[in-house]
């Protein structure tokens, strides 16, 4: 029994066999809860705390469950041949994570007692004690940065990037290993101008070497039909390969080592 | 070992030789077997080994032969590319009663000439009542008879071929050439004694090899002669050097030791294809091509006798001509082995007999030779194992991405243990490659008998269903009357018996089969390459090999597993229904009747679908003979729906299935699958070896479905049953560790005879590195749980469209969504055709 093993948290998928968030084949745990609210979100399910109905390919899905860490690690410890094999292991993304720091905590520090990798895919936009419970346990940060201009950002996320933005630099110390994300999102940030000012502040940030630039994609939109809900960026197109590779060039100017994609 | 990679491009002259070998439809000759008769007329009443050898001899003498445009290594068992010969002396009664639809067929059609149907008419005329399937037909118990006109077992492979299915030392005759063979035979003959007590079967043993050997080496200098005689008329002066040097090469070899490493290629040549003229048992495997055709290549090498450049064009060459064999089976055999293929399994990679990595720079340019050729011969395999080179890993999986189904992959952690366990030495088993579709053996030291017999799991349940009738015959043991079963226990007694006596009747016919193979069909030629035969002074059929087995392979597992979980769950602890209403539902075909014409009409596509994946061109006509033998396997129309039926069809669809990772489903599984393996393993062959189980069915799995009724894991009657040890086909949902993980549960050591693990990938799942790495991780995850043998089939748009409009069928495919790889069935409508559209842009 450890201190872990009961504490409960809300979740809303187990994603085994995942590759590009985090080293090596992972299984991704998405916990329910964000404090943004992004036009582009490809999980809209993730948004509300609360346990949804959601209508998909015809039928009405409970959305949201509740689950102790145990019972998630015994999910998660199956595909641990694979982690071994590849250094790959458990990663938390939502939702925000951040939003249930107590068992996010406990599942990185359970992931931690069986040996693996572990990660997160976070806004960080929460205040910074409520981050540090989770840093003695998590091997990488993956955290978004979405843009620098803080009333565009609060147009598109409904929130401000400030918070964000001080949080990056305290976990640019802090964290064991940060690398900055970005929603390549036309119509919010798909200029070279937009996304070298974002790359130009991850450069500045200490420690952090890497930029990953992952392009919009619709995968999403189905789910806000299934929720009722409307998609406001039902008219834009997902960006090109070649724009992705200008937008890559214009970020490497920086001197940051930058990815196209997870 | 350390290795050097060349990734070298495909040579045009490949893709030349490619082109004209497909250009036309194979064809059935007829010269083998008037040779072999002309000759059997003239040794009447001599000893059947000699007959054998003196037929060979005179086949080789005069079989008409050909050197092919372009070609470097010669030797042709066929006057036209990918056409065949017959072998009358094994069975011939089949192909006589579909010479007029051989050419139509639904599986590998052939063409034959009027003129062929003629004289082999006439042929045949002698082999009535001479033909092993004849023999072995009288040696079994008439309960076997019965169970195989009830198709619980099919042992139809051997019981009308020849056996095959071997790897001979090809080193020996590398470094040694026939002469080799030859001396220790005559070493052997001088050592016997008047008055040994076997002299008799010695001296002719003896006797037939040497003359098999001669007639080898006099067949190669028939080419050569043939060469120079091109190489005369030939104007193009660098094809009249090329012709020189073969028809140096074929005045040497495999008379001698080769020389050189193009010396090393038409020698293995020759071995290779005069093994298929000597009999016509497939899976003649390659096994270490790398391995003993290394020294060769190093040699050349480091005299700078060759460049790599010249080295993968010889390999191309080969790869090529593995091709240009081929074979005719009858109808029902065809579909179970369809694609014209004949398992000629070639394999790269794995440890040395001393346990230290052998990957060497051939075992790569084996993988891109396949990748030159993209065709279904060589059946190439790698073997991985702990200290397996990642680079070896990654050009394998560069080879899985390009869609052709190709390598299997192999796991020396379990096969090399599982062989020791049968009694290999370690040194043996180190040394293992693969035989036809995933059975291991150690080379030039086995008579394996792989290939042995199909055994349908489902069948025997339904015996249990019917009290071992059927159709007014008892074909199975009476086990009671289901109605009166009153725990779960007592029903899995009642299947394990009736799997006991089914696999009973399955080694008796197995067993009737070996005899008449030793008895009428012992082949000189073969055993002269394999230990201990020259030793024992007997063939391989006789005996004469160190290691000897007999494994047939079990399929339906994955179904048994389920069926068994769900009786035991809904009928016993549930009480759900009883099985007397379980025993109606399946009779009733879960409510869809006993097929009715849109049943019909489902499953011929299917069956044509899987085919297809098999490499079969699907036309009109095939497509109408699948639904005329689904038809008429599946009796009257029956139009009533009834509900009842339908709902525990529903009951047993929410019952946890095999291929999910949920551990209590999955160790049931291994326990069903010890109904088979353990019984099995008890039981000896006429050449003093055991049967081992093998769990894998070619393709045998749709047309022996197509035999197999409705079974309580909710399978509809005469589908596909499941395939090797997969996982029912879109029973396993969690995704492709999930399922890796249920399989490995499995006990794969003491199915020794291999198992076979198949997974569908879609080729985003397998984009850039990080898919590539990932696909790694899987092999290498499932080989850390101890399975035993993985294979890919990476998926087209086709299929994706397919699966669109299928969804059912195809509930395991992975694909790649995002930054995550998805079950393609679970994902949304709008997504899939994301997904397809995207595909559309990719380009491997």
């Amino acid at each position: 029994m450890n201190w872990y093993d009961e504490i409960k948290g809300r979740i809303f998928n187990i994603q085994r066999f995942s590759i590009h968030d985090g080293p090596g084949v992972r299984t991704i745990v998405f916990l329910k809860g964000c404090v943004l609210r992004c036009r582009w979100c490809c999980n809209p399910e993730s948004q509300s705390r609360e346990i949804e109905t959601m209508v998909s390919d015809g039928k009405a899905k409970t959305v949201g469950q509740d689950i102790t860490v145990r019972e998630v690690m015994q999910e998660v410890i199956r595909d641990m041949p694979y982690y071994r094999r590849s250094g790959g292991g458990l990663t938390l993304s939502g939702g925000e994570c951040l939003c249930q720091a107590d068992f996010s905590a406990a599942l990185l520090a359970a992931a931690k007692d069986m040996g693996i990798n572990t990660a997160i895919e976070s806004t960080a936009c929460m205040e910074f004690d409520v981050i540090e419970k989770l840093l003695p346990y998590l091997d990488l940060y993956l955290m978004d940065i979405k843009h620098m201009n803080s009333e565009k950002h609060k147009e598109f996320t409904k929130r401000d990037n400030k918070l964000i933005l001080e949080n990056a630099a305290k976990l640019a110390v802090k964290a064991k290993k940060l690398i900055i994300r970005v929603p390549v999102v036309p119509t919010f940030n798909d200029t070279e101008e937009e996304i070298g000012d974002i790359a130009r502040f991850a450069a500045g940030l200490p420690n952090v070497k890497e930029i990953h630039l992952l392009p919009y994609h619709r995968l999403g939109q189905g789910k806000y039909e299934g929720l009722g809900r409307e998609y406001s960026l039902k008219n834009i197109e997902p960006p090109n390969r070649e724009h992705m590779e200008r937008l890559a060039r214009a970020a490497e100017k920086t001197g940051l080592y930058v990815q196209i994609g997870g | 070992m350390s290795y050097k990679i060349v990734d070298l491009p495909k040579p045009e002259r490949i893709t030349r030789m490619i082109d004209r070998m497909f250009d036309h439809m194979p064809e059935i000759e007829a010269d083998r077997a008037v040779l072999l008769t002309e000759s059997y007329k003239q040794t009447e009443g001599e000893p059947v080994i000699l007959r054998r050898a003196k037929a060979f001899e005179h086949i080789l003498k005069n079989i008409p032969i050909t050197i092919r445009d372009e070609e470097l290594i010669v030797g042709s068992n066929a006057k036209t590319a990918r056409g065949c010969q017959v072998f009358p002396e094994f069975s011939f009664e089949w192909l006589e009663s579909e010479f007029d639809t051989v050419a139509t067929r639904t599986a590998d059609p052939f063409y034959i000439s009027d003129e062929t149907k003629k004289t082999l008419h006439e042929v045949y005329k002698y082999w009535k009542g001479k033909t092993t399937s004849e023999l072995a037909t009288a040696y079994m118990a008439p309960e076997t008879l019965t169970a195989i006109e009830h198709n619980i077992f099919t042992p139809g492979n051997y019981f009308y071929n020849g056996v095959g299915h071997v790897t001979v030392n090809y080193a020996k005759i590398l470094k040694s050439g026939y002469k080799g063979i030859i001396a220790e035979a005559e070493a052997a003959l001088k050592k016997l004694d008047f008055g040994d007590e076997d002299y008799a079967r010695r001296n002719s043993f003896l006797n037939a090899v040497i003359i098999s050997c001669k007639a080898a080496i006099a067949y190669a200098k028939r080419y050569s002669l043939l060469a120079l005689e091109l190489a005369e008329k030939e104007t193009n002066p660098e094809r009249k050097e090329e012709l020189k040097e073969i028809a140096s090469n074929c005045m040497n070899v495999p008379e001698n030791g080769a020389k050189t490493f193009f010396e090393a290629c038409q020698s293995f040549w020759f071995v290779q294809m005069l093994l298929q003229i000597e009999s016509s048992g497939h899976s003649i495997s390659p096994g270490r091509f790398d391995q003993y055709m290394y020294p060769y290549f190093k040699n050349d090498l480091d005299k700078g006798l060759i460049t790599y450049e010249k080295a993968q064009l010889l390999m191309d060459c080969i790869w090529v001509k593995l091709n240009d064999l081929n074979k005719v089976r009858d109808a029902a055999s065809a579909e179970g082995f369809a694609g014209y293929s004949l398992f000629q399994n070639l394999i790269a990679g794995g440890q040395d007999r001393f346990g230290v990595d052998a990957t060497n720079d051939l075992s790569f340019m084996c993988i891109q030779a396949t990748m030159h050729v993209r065709l279904p011969q060589p059946s190439f395999s790698v073997r991985v194992w702990n200290g397996t080179p990642h680079d070896f890993m990654v050009k394998a999986a560069e080879l899985t991405r390009t869609g052709v189904g190709l390598p299997a992959y192999y796991n020396d952690e379990v096969i090399i243990p599982a062989l020791i366990s049968r009694g290999l030495t370690m040194e043996d088993a180190r040394d293992y490659n693969i035989i036809g579709c995933v059975e291991p053996q150690k080379a030039g030291k086995t008579e394996g008998w792989h290939d042995a017999a199909f055994f349908n799991m489902c069948r025997p349940l339904e015996m249990v269903f019917s009290n071992g009738m059927e159709g007014g015959v008892q074909v199975g043991v009476k086990t009671g009357e289901v109605e009166n079963m009153t725990s779960f226990e007592q029903f899995y007694d009642a299947y394990k018996q009736q799997m006991n006596y089914a696999i009973k009747l399955l080694v008796n016919a197995d067993n009737a089969i070996d005899a008449a193979h030793a008895k009428r069909c012992p082949l000189p030629f073969l055993s002269g390459m394999v230990e201990d035969c020259i030793g024992r002074g007997k063939s391989v059929q006789e005996g004469g090999a160190i290691y000897n087995f007999t494994g047939p392979q079990g399929f339906g597992i994955a179904n048994m597993a389920d069926s068994l979980y769900a009786v035991k769950k809904l009928v016993f602890e549930q009480k759900k229904f009883t099985l007397s209403e379980l025993k109606d539902a399946l009779k009733h075909n879960y409510g869809k009747g006993e097929a009715n014409a849109a049943n019909i009409e489902g499953i011929t596509a299917l069956i044509a679908k899987q085919l297809k994946d098999s490499g079969v061109t699907i036309n009109r006509d095939v497509v109408e003979s699948i639904y005329n033998e689904v038809k008429k396997n599946s009796g009257n129309a029956d139009n009533n729906v009834n509900s009842k039926y339908v709902e525990i069809k529903e009951l047993i669809d929410e019952v946890p299935k095999f291929g999910n990772d949920i551990t209590e489903v999955d160790e049931f599984a291994r326990d069903v699958a010890y109904t088979y393996t353990r019984p099995l393993e008890t039981y000896k062959n006429p050449r003093g070896g055991i049967f081992q189980a093998g769990l894998y069915p070619v393709s045998a799995n749709v047309p022996l479905g197509a035999q197999t009724g409705a079974t309580p894991d909710g399978r509809y009657a005469y589908t596909p049953v499941a395939d090797g040890v997969s996982p029912s086909a879109g029973k396993d949902v969690k995704g492709p560790t999930a399922s890796a993980n249920s399989v490995s549960k499995l006990d794969h050591f003491i199915a020794s005879n291999g198992t076979l693990f198949n997974m569908k990938f879609h080729p985003s799942a397998l984009q850039g590195k990080s898919g590539i790495e990932s696909f790694i991780t899987l092999i290498r995850g499932y080989f850390d749980q101890k399975g035993s043998h993985m294979q890919f089939n990476v998926v087209s748009r086709e299929t994706l469209r397919d699966a669109q409009a299928h969804p059912e069928k195809y509930k395991s495919l992975v694909v790649r969504v995002a930054g995550y790889s998805a079950l393609f069935t679970t994902l949304s409508r709008s997504l899939q055709d994301d997904i397809i559209n995207r595909t559309e842009q990719m380009n491997f």
